[in-house]
């Protein structure tokens, strides 16, 4: 493991290093990012600029789980995000060269570029989310505070876990892919309100069948206090480090048996 | 001694989707069956340490989805793979650092980063000691003339010095096993003479066993004394080179120029292969007819002025062979 | 110009923007894909939308139905008036493929313009209709009552891949001059994502930004077909609709010539 970080960490230093020779470019970058991500956020205020309360929900409140949402969410694209690559690997027959290494799989594909720029967005979510604490009166307990600084140990999980699926699905179909990966990019939007504003089969759908409900929302009725509308039981608010491990294992193995069915159409 | 790589019964098969035949339209995209096609159809062999083989064959016969299953990357149908005593499919990651390999049309360094960063990150990603790294570099930065370009990026070298970058990475581990896929293509004579003294010096200085795929049958010549042939999935020869000719090689070619042009000779025993001009090339056979008959038969249709008999390169066996002549008839 | 050569010219032009629609015609799956994406899209913040109107019976105007039209219209015609990430021209540029472009005896933004008109009129079927359909089998949304509203909804919708191709041609011929025309891209996108109206209606927005902001040319892209589809303009008010999108249009445009005039000069004069 600690091999594997150090290994880690040097590719992503040559990457670095490639990325920020062209300094301007990548300052460019950074603020397109921040901005673009930024267009989400406004939204969320002009909403608030006619009501004070989204289905309950104050601004600051909205602000909570956009901000931890969006960290999540970023985080986890710069980490997996180059998934999105994996059908050109696999119609270029490029894949083959993440088989011959002695490395998983996996992390090789991870690791073929690292995009700097998403840090941009990642900035977006977390001057929102330092909003939201100026603006709403939480009242911090131990449990809170350990459950706020530990959100990210399971909402990158969950997220990365998600894409790690959709992108399996490439091996078989490589435009299917874009569809499923929908439910990763479309989950950072649910994921930004509370989940009682969707309709009743996306609520089933995001707690039962991909569990992004636990990236955020439960969660965050713990630490806000918050009475939960859907009327779940209690432990569900902190059932989340158990189904991103759930999570984690089905998405490796559903990944492991994508690798064996890879076909290498390439020449 | 044990054998290196031993193949049993291999089989892979891939299952393809095809239009129904007679079906158009959005009754074809619908109407579609699944048809297994058996790229790789039963072969077996196995290579001793320190061998080095030449696995030729006609494009899609089966070469390169061979190569993928000795290293992990395919999953075979059925039949039993070992490599350096791992099943390569179930030991991918672990088989990887006894196994080096080279695509000739693509490459496994980093596009973008320099050769010596390429370098860099492979000894930290198979864990290759220090002292070791240094010793290999320099020694295929010398074999190879790679010095002048350790600091170019990938992207902006020639096809033959990206080629002998990827020689020196797929070494850097010391693998027991190098794989070449068509190691040769595209390069001009002079790179290419110095690939192949590369991988012969390989060879005889560290015993690392080779297994070659190539078009170019010079490239056996000079490196292989055995050769395998594959065809529609199966194997038609297993032997060495020079047996090809005793074995597929009894067909030889009469060149006889003319005193004037003429259409094709018409002789029993013989086929005309090529007219050019006043001259022309018969193809005959060894069992059908004799040199002597042949001639004879010839001078008696018409006035010739020279004549030859030419001995079958091995290449153009090799050609022949592919393009479908039956190889049971020499067996 | 004589009639003939008029004539010659449009039936040009026709012809380039018939291969622009076919070019798309070809990638179904890609299409199938955005299909779904838009629908899912609209579907969130259609449900976001229900929860701002729990509330209010009128925000800016507009009631629930007018608000979920407005989503999922403007869902189905995104693609054909932004079209993400099109970097043709800069990649021309870059390549050095634009010199040759120049050179050929057919005015260089005409030509482009009429492809990507061809192109916006398939995606605008393939792409605007499926969502739409989904969206009215789970929502109440409101149809034209007038049959000519589709066809000013149309001409509108033309119109703003008008504004909309003049700014990204600009855009890309920005590539003449900066290295890095992608980061300058991004933030462009970021701007008429938000001030087009496609994140959340214009009259949405808050007192001075709303009013300001309806008059910049991002309205003319999206803001003012979707409204020509609510009907919320009629009679004059119509006609001043569409006069506001090809005024911008013909100025952007023109702005468009200028830089292209100084980037062959530049060409001309440096080499590209």
């Amino acid at each position: 493991m600690a091999d594997l970080l150090s290994i880690y960490v040097h590719i992503m230093a040559a990457r670095m290093r490639a990325q920020l020779q062209y300094r301007v470019s990548f300052v460019l970058q950074l603020v397109g990012s921040f901005s673009l991500s930024f267009t989400d956020f406004a939204v969320v205020l002009v909403i608030f600029a006619h009501l004070p309360y989204l289905a309950g929900w104050s601004l600051g409140e909205v602000a909570f789980l956009y901000g931890t949402s969006y960290m999540a969410f970023q985080l986890s694209d710069i980490a997996v995000g180059q998934l999105d690559q994996l059908p050109v690997l696999i119609q270029s027959g490029d894949f083959d060269m993440v088989l011959i290494r002695p490395l998983g799989a996996l992390f090789q594909v991870v690791t073929l570029d690292f995009t700097l720029r998403r840090f941009g967005a990642f900035g977006q979510g977390a001057l929102v989310f330092a909003l939201a604490l100026a603006r709403t009166d939480i009242h911090w307990t131990a449990g809170r505070v350990l459950v706020l600084t530990l959100m990210p140990v399971w909402s990158i999980p969950i997220f990365a876990s998600v894409w790690v699926v959709g992108a399996t699905s490439a091996f078989w179909a490589v435009r299917s892919m874009e569809v499923i990966n929908l439910v990763t990019h479309g989950g950072q939007l649910l994921t930004q309100y509370p989940l009682q504003v969707f309709g009743a089969w996306i609520q089933r759908l995001v707690i039962f069948v991909v569990p992004l409900a636990f990236v955020n929302y439960f969660p965050s009725l713990y630490v806000l206090g918050k009475p939960d509308p859907l009327g779940a039981p209690e432990f569900v608010r902190f059932a989340s480090p158990v189904v991103a491990i759930v999570l984690v294992v089905v998405a490796g193995r559903i990944w492991n048996f994508g690798v064996r069915h890879y076909r290498s159409t390439g020449s | 001694m044990a054998p290196i790589v031993s193949v049993e019964n291999l089989e892979k098969r891939f299952a393809v989707s095809r239009k129904r035949q007679g079906a158009r339209g959005l009754l074809g995209k619908l109407a579609r069956e699944t048809i297994d096609v058996r790229a790789v159809d039963g072969i077996s062999f196995s290579i001793q340490p320190g061998e080095m083989v030449g696995y030729i064959g006609p494009n899609g016969a089966g070469k390169s989805t061979t190569i993928k299953m000795l290293t992990g990357i395919l999953v075979p149908s059925s039949g039993l793979v070992r490599v350096a005593g791992l099943d390569p499919s179930r030991r991918r990651i672990e088989l990887t650092r006894h196994i080096g390999m080279v695509f000739g049309q693509r490459t496994q360094l980093w596009w973008d980063l320099p050769l010596r960063d390429s370098f860099d990150l492979l000894r930290y990603i198979y864990r290759v000691p220090v002292e070791r790294f240094r010793v290999n570099l320099d020694t295929f930065v010398e074999l190879l003339d790679l010095g002048p370009v350790l600091d170019t990026p990938v992207r902006q070298l020639s096809l033959g010095q990206r080629m002998r970058g990827d020689l020196a990475a797929s070494l850097l581990h010391d693998p027991e096993i190098l794989y070449l896929d068509e190691p040769t293509i595209g390069l001009d004579v002079v790179v290419k003479a110095r690939i192949r003294e590369f991988l012969a010096e390989l060879n005889r200085e560290r015993g690392v066993t080779v297994l070659l795929t190539t078009h170019d049958i010079s490239d056996i010549e000079r490196l292989c004394s055995r050769v395998m042939i594959i065809d529609r999935g199966h194997l038609i020869y297993d032997g060495s080179l020079s047996a090809i000719k005793e074995r597929f090689g009894d067909e030889r070619m009469l060149v006889v120029d003319l005193e004037e042009p003429a259409p094709p000779i018409d002789v029993p025993g013989a086929i005309v292969e090529k007219v050019d001009g006043p001259r022309q090339w018969l193809r005959f056979h060894r069992s059908e007819t004799t040199a002597a008959a042949l001639i004879a038969a010839v001078a008696a249709r018409v006035r010739l002025r020279d004549l030859t008999i030419e001995e079958p390169e091995i290449e153009d066996i090799v050609r022949r062979i592919y393009g479908g002549a039956d190889p049971g008839r020499a067996r | 110009m004589s009639a003939r050569a008029t004539c010659d010219a449009a039936s040009l032009y026709w012809q380039v923007g018939l291969r622009g629609f076919r070019r798309y015609a070809t990638y179904r799956a890609a299409t199938f894909a955005g299909v779904v994406t838009n629908t899912v899209f609209g579907f969130l913040r259609a449900y976001v939308f229900v929860a701002l109107f729990s509330g209010h019976a009128d925000v800016g105007g507009y009631d629930l139905s007018d608000t979920l039209t407005y989503t999922f219209v403007s869902q189905g015609i995104i693609m054909a008036i932004f079209l993400w990430g099109w970097w043709e021209i800069a990649l021309g540029v870059r390549s050095g493929a634009v010199v040759t472009d120049f050179s050929r005896p057919i005015d260089y933004q005409f030509y482009w313009l009429a492809q990507d008109l061809g192109r916006s009129v398939y995606h605008l079927i393939f792409r605007g209709i499926p969502p739409f359909i989904v969206g009215a089998l789970a929502f109440h949304l409101r149809f034209p009552q007038h049959p000519w509203t589709w066809l000013a909804f149309a001409l509108s919708v033309e119109l703003g891949v008008c504004v909309s191709f003049a700014l990204r041609f600009m855009v890309n011929l920005s590539a003449f001059w900066l290295l890095d025309y992608r980061g300058v891209g991004t933030i462009m996108q970021a701007v008429w994502t938000f001030f087009s109206g496609f994140a959340i209606p214009i009259a949405f927005f808050p007192g001075a930004l709303r009013t300001v902001s309806e008059m910049l040319p991002f309205a003319a892209m999206l803001a003012t077909p979707v409204n020509v589809f609510l009907e919320k303009a009629q009679g004059l008010d119509l006609a001043a609709a569409l006069a506001f999108q090809a005024g911008w249009a013909v100025v952007l445009l023109l702005v468009g010539r200028l830089m292209l005039a100084a980037a062959t000069r530049k060409v001309v004069i440096q080499g590209g």
